[in-house]
Order: structure tokens, then C-alpha cells, then sequence
């Protein structure tokens, strides 16, 4: 965890801060076909969420005990599960769960992890010596050991899996804000400020954090996806909603105790609703950070340009890509794929 | 050497002084008092009260965390609420089967994502990148546990290839270990082998771009030499920071998988000790988890020195 983290680096030293509009405009969706496509998949299922109750055919609660476990048919279009539930309406009703589970976790971890890392950036010393300590010794916890952790002694159940996991995402919103706050508390614009005598909270709050947050708005959507699958994970294992709450892991773990007996499908569908929206969540994130860090968007719409070019003129150098510099990532590397990783499974 | 290792054992102190003491608080942040979890809830009060007093509930936190502490320095970690079994026992019987599931996946995500991010990086921007990044991308997306049960539901029960359940560690014979180790090894590097590639094919573009690489073309080396020894090289440090990560990354996702197969190893039991509220075990067992990750932070840290003598 002594590497630097690339959060801690992005840093830039015009004296304006950087401009706002690009995000309130929404371009950067209309952009990229792969953008277009996860946002559209993620908003059927928070569709589905929010409406579930009107679009189900079924109660996902009633119990139909002479269809159990049968497969695929006009009354129960996925099946039944092997209490004689109707499994596309458990479906339907778990992705309410699992998106309310996701929001549940960020909100707690930016809760947590802005005020810590602002206090840290801003006011240094000791205090972020202390404060930073307490981040790096959370972080060498592998996070869903230390979530399991939590909700044993907070109890099982949905809410407390989901405060438990934002609780193990804060230290790397903290990291990242405090890196973001260092990076912006030297600019002129903030000097300019204090030196008109604004009071502290007005600057941290309306020079300071506006122009760092940003890259924590970006790691929120990579977050939102790990924390999908941690929800689905933790219900999987009996921690997160507890019966008879339909949860795309739970309903997975019902279907793996009849593996050999249960119809197909009611393996399949859980597992790709959730690899598919996670899928869509982190190609989201992935895009936002392209658009909000105008180099990379460049690069990427140059290399397209000069991909074309030579498709063109018929030469196959592809050599313009081993060129490139790395994308800059905004999660520090000991997080980004891993807060995915750590929490994941 | 031994300077370095003395200045970073001693900074780990305060990182695992504050760490243990997250472990000892789990079982006070909860609603449940720990003397109710040991008797049962229908135990009379003065049978708790007598409890709370001999387990010394009622002493200050900090006098509590001091004797906790003390007993752990010793290697007591105390027994089993639901088993009556020592807490070290578990660690003792269930540490070497995560560490053998941890180390094949580690050793999978290693050798399959080193040459993947590579071959990704030469061809950057053209089809196989895409290939390989896309495929990393749906490699941090897919559930593990799910994809352990689709595994299990193709190579076990249709094909009966491997066991569904249950494991074997090399001292039940190498071939056995195998059988049981590969289906779960190759589940919990998933995630592992996208990240690895990601940073690799990051690091081997960053290598390549570098001046020297086009001095080594125009002197005439061969590319496989340039690839293989030059710009691989130069992303050592990304991939032995990655190689930490991906322990960390790895030791987590077990924890689900020997779940869904039923491996008894450190995972497995922390989540029984979670759903009975097993506090002893549950500290006992977080804890040799964090030593773990601070462990391997530990030697990544040496190792940057050794491979890269710029760093400080």
C-alpha cells in the first residue's frame, strides 16, 4: 500500500478550475455506442426495480406447492423455484434488492470516505497522519472478510450487509479525496480565496470540493458495481436479505442446493442479471472517467481517426497504438480492479 | 537490508495495533452481548451476569482490548462458542487450505494474465486488444460463486471430470490435490487474471512507448529480445505491485468459493462463526487474514527495492 497512487498524481496546474459543463451536458453518453448500450440495460433494471410490484406477474412470495421446481411454461415464464414460487417475478423483485443494496453501500462509504479525506487533505498534520493510519490499517483487510465481520456482530440482513460493505469501500473514497484535496488546495483560485478572507468551511466547500470531486463521482460508479456484487455475494451466503426476500443471490443459493434437479435456467438468469448489470455499471464508470479526463478522450478519438486513416491508405502499421501512453486511471491502482476484486466474489 | 526491514516492521505497528483493535470491537459495535451469544438467549440473568463478570465485560474497553491483546501475543485466541474446539486449532487445521487455494489461483492469474496483458499490449488498439480487454472486463464483472456453480453443474455433474465438493491437500496424494484444487483455483483467479492483464498491457504499452525500446529496434535486437527482456523489465514494478494486489484480491474472493465448494478452509469457517455469531473464531480468523495481506506488503515492498534500486 506504499505505492503512490495514480489519484494522488492526477493533478493539473491551471489556475482556472476545470470546467463543469462537460459533465452536466451529457455528452460523454452520447458518445460511445458502448456507453449508450450499458446505460441502456442499467436503466431497465432500475425500471424493473422501481416497478416491479406492477410488471410482476406473480407474488414473488406465493407459494404454488403443486408446481415445485418446474421448468419454463406460460404460467411461470422462468419456472418455479422449489418451494413453487414464480421465479421470473422473484426476478423481477430481486433486482430491487440488489439496487437498493449497491446505493445503500456507496452512499455509506462517500459519507464516511468525503468528510474523512477532506479533513485529512485539508487540514494535515497530525490529524491526517492519525486519520491516514486508520484508512491504510482498514484497507489491509480483505473487504468482504471484514464486511462478514460486520454483519456477524451487527446481525445478518440486507441493510447491515450493505452498511458493512460501504463501511469497507470508505478508506479508498477517503485516500482518493484526500489525494484530490491536495491536489486542489494549492491553486491560485483557493489562495484567492482565503486571501479575501472567505472562512474555511466556504472555501472547503465551495472552492475546493467542487473541483476534487470529480474523480470520487467516478469511482462511485466503479464502486456501485463492486458493491453489486457483494450484495449478491453476501445474500448468496445467507448474510445479506433473508428469506423469503427474493435476491438475485439468494435465489442462487436455492437453486445450487438442487443443482441436478432444478431447470437450467434458474442458474443462468440470476448469474448473467448480475455479471450483465455489472457489466453495464463498469463500462458506465469507464466511460465517465474518459470524458472527464479530456487527454484520454483525445487520445482515444485520435487513435480511432488514425485507425481509419490506414485502413484507408492500406497499410497495415497498427504501430500508432504501442505509442500510447497509459490511460490514466483514476482509482488507485491498489483499489481499482481490486476494490473490485476484493469484495467481489 | 535489515535497516529497511526494521524501519517497515516498525511501520507496520500502529497500522496492526489499530487493526486489532477493529477486530477485538467487532463484538461490541452489535446489538448482542456477548455473554447472551455464549449461554443462549434463555438463559437466566444471574447465570449471564456471573458470565459477563468472569469474562470481564464489565472492565473498561481499553483494559479488555489490553488482555485480548496479550492473549493473542501468546497464540491464545481462545475457543470456539459452537465447537468446542481451540480457535488456534482452526486456524491450525484451515490455514493451509486457503493458502493452497490462494497460491494456485495466484499461480493461474500469474501465468495466464502476464502473457495475455503482453500479447494485448503489442497489438494495442487492434482486434486481439479488444478481445483481451473485453474479456478482462467481463472477467472483473462475472460472480464468482456463480460461476463456480455453472463449473460445477458442467464438469461435475455432467461430466463427472472433478468432485463437486470437499478438498484434498497433497498429503492425500498429488493427484487427488489436483482434482480438487483446479475447479475452485481457476474460479478465484477470474477476477485475478483480468486484473493482472489490465496492468500488465497498462504497463508493457507504457514500457514500449519508452525512447530506448526504438533505440533497441534501430541497433537491430531482435523484438522478442526488446519484448522479453527490455520491456518487460521495465514493468516489473507494475507487476509485482500487481502480484500484492492480486493476493489480497484472491484471499477475499476464497472466501466465497470454499463456500460453494465446501472447502474447510479459513472462508468457510468464518462464515459459519458469522452466521452463529462464533466472535472468538471470527476474531481469530480476521485476524490471520490481516497478517497475511500486511505479510505480503511487507516482502512487495522489499521486492521493489530489490528489482528497482531508483526507489527509495
Amino acid at each position: 500500500m506504499t505505492a503512490p497512487t495514480v489519484g494522488d498524481t492526477m493533478q493539473s496546474d491551471s489556475v482556472r478550475p476545470p470546467k463543469a459543463s462537460r459533465l452536466q451536458k451529457l455528452d460523454w453518453l452520447w458518445a460511445d455506442t458502448r456507453a449508450k448500450v450499458a446505460l441502456g440495460w442499467v436503466l431497465v433494471v432500475l425500471f424493473v426495480a422501481i416497478f416491479a410490484p406492477f410488471i410482476a406477474p406473480a407474488d414473488p412470495i406465493e407459494q404454488n406447492l403443486r408446481s415445485i421446481l418446474a421448468g419454463p411454461s406460460s404460467d411461470y415464464l422462468l419456472g418455479t423455484d422449489d418451494i413453487g414460487r414464480d421465479f421470473f417475478s422473484r426476478m423481477l423483485y430481486g433486482a430491487r434488492v440488489s439496487m437498493f443494496g449497491a446505493f445503500l453501500a456507496v452512499s455509506v462509504s462517500m459519507m464516511i470516505g468525503i468528510p474523512v479525506g477532506l479533513i485529512a487533505g485539508y487540514v494535515g498534520g497530525v490529524i491526517e497522519n492519525v486519520l491516514m493510519r486508520i484508512v491504510d490499517s482498514i484497507l489491509g483487510f480483505p473487504a468482504i472478510v471484514l464486511a462478514i465481520g460486520l454483519v456477524a456482530a451487527l446481525g445478518p440482513g440486507l441493510t447491515n450487509a450493505m452498511v458493512a460493505v460501504g463501511v469497507t469501500f470508505s478508506p479508498s473514497v477517503a485516500r482518493l479525496m484526500r489525494g484530490q484535496v491536495l491536489a486542489t488546495k494549492n491553486h491560485l483560485y483557493v489562495d484567492a480565496a482565503e486571501q479575501y478572507g472567505s472562512p474555511v468551511w466556504r472555501t472547503v466547500l465551495r472552492h475546493i470540493l467542487p473541483n476534487a470531486i470529480q474523480p470520487i463521482i467516478v469511482q462511485a460508479a466503479l464502486l456501485l458495481a463492486v458493491a453489486f456484487l457483494a450484495e449478491a455475494a453476501l445474500s448468496f451466503l445467507g448474510l445479506g436479505a433473508q428469506p423469503p426476500t427474493a435476491s438475485w443471490g439468494g435465489m442462487l443459493s436455492r437453486s445450487s442446493q438442487f443443482l441436478q434437479v432444478s431447470p437450467a435456467v434458474q442458474l443462468y438468469a440470476p448469474g448473467l442479471a448480475i455479471a450483465l448489470t455489472v457489466l453495464a455499471i463498469n463500462a458506465l464508470g469507464d466511460s465517465l472517467r474518459d470524458s472527464l479526463d479530456p487527454v484520454a478522450g483525445t487520445e482515444r478519438r485520435l487513435h480511432r481517426t488514425l485507425a481509419r486513416a490506414a485502413k484507408r491508405l492500406g497499410s497495415n502499421d497498427g504501430d500508432t497504438g504501442r505509442h500510447k501512453p497509459q490511460t490514466p486511471t483514476v482509482a488507485p491502482p491498489d483499489l481499482q480492479p481490486s476494490t473490485a476484486g476484493r469484495a467481489r466474489s | 537490508m535489515l535497516r529497511l526491514l526494521a524501519t517497515r516492521m516498525a511501520a507496520i505497528i500502529p497500522t496492526l495495533l489499530f487493526a486489532t483493535f477493529t477486530i477485538f470491537g467487532l463484538q461490541h459495535i452489535g446489538p448482542a452481548d456477548p455473554a447472551t451469544v455464549v449461554l443462549g438467549e434463555n438463559a437466566t440473568e444471574e447465570r449471564i451476569a456471573s458470565l459477563r463478570e468472569q469474562m470481564g465485560l464489565n472492565d473498561p474497553l481499553i483494559v479488555q482490548y489490553g488482555k485480548w491483546l496479550g492473549d493473542v501475543a501468546t497464540g491464545d485466541l481462545g475457543e470456539s462458542i459452537i465447537r468446542s474446539e481451540r480457535v488456534a486449532t482452526t486456524i491450525k487445521t484451515s490455514l493451509p487450505v486457503t493458502l493452497q487455494l490462494v497460491l494456485s489461483g495466484v499461480f493461474i492469474s500469474v501465468a495466464i494474465g502476464v502473457p495475455l496483458g503482453i500479447l494485448a499490449a503489442t497489438r494495442a488498439n487492434k482486434p486481439t486488444d479488444v478481445m483481451v480487454t473485453s474479456g478482462s472486463a467481463i472477467g472483473v464483472s462475472i460472480p464468482s460463486f456463480w460461476l463456480g456453480l455453472v463449473l460445477i453443474t458442467a464438469f461435475a455433474i455432467n461430466w463427472k471430470i472433478f468432485p463437486a465438493r470437499g478438498f484434498a491437500t497433497p498429503g492425500d496424494g498429488i493427484g487427488e490435490a489436483f482434482r480438487h484444487t483446479i475447479l475452485p483455483a481457476f474460479v478465484v483467479s477470474t477476477s485475478g487474471i483480468a486484473i493482472v492483464t489490465r496492468q500488465v498491457r497498462g504497463a508493457m504499452i507504457e514500457a514500449l512507448s519508452a525512447d530506448s525500446i526504438r533505440t533497441h529496434q534501430a541497433k537491430g535486437l531482435p523484438w522478442r529480445t526488446i519484448l522479453w527482456k527490455h520491456a518487460l523489465r521495465n514493468s516489473a514494478v507494475t507487476i509485482v505491485t500487481v502480484i500484492g494486489l492480486l493476493v489480497n484480491t484472491t484471499l477475499g474472493a476464497t472466501v466465497v468459493i470454499e463456500a460453494v465448494f465446501a472447502i474447510p478452509g479459513m472462508g468457510f469457517r468464518v462464515i459459519n462463526a458469522a452466521s452463529g455469531r462464533d466472535f472468538p473464531v471470527i476474531q481469530g480468523v480476521v485476524l490471520t487474514y490481516v497478517l497475511i495481506v500486511l505479510a505480503i506488503n511487507l516482502l512487495i515492498d522489499i521486492a521493489y527495492r530489490i528489482i528497482d534500486p531508483r526507489i527509495q
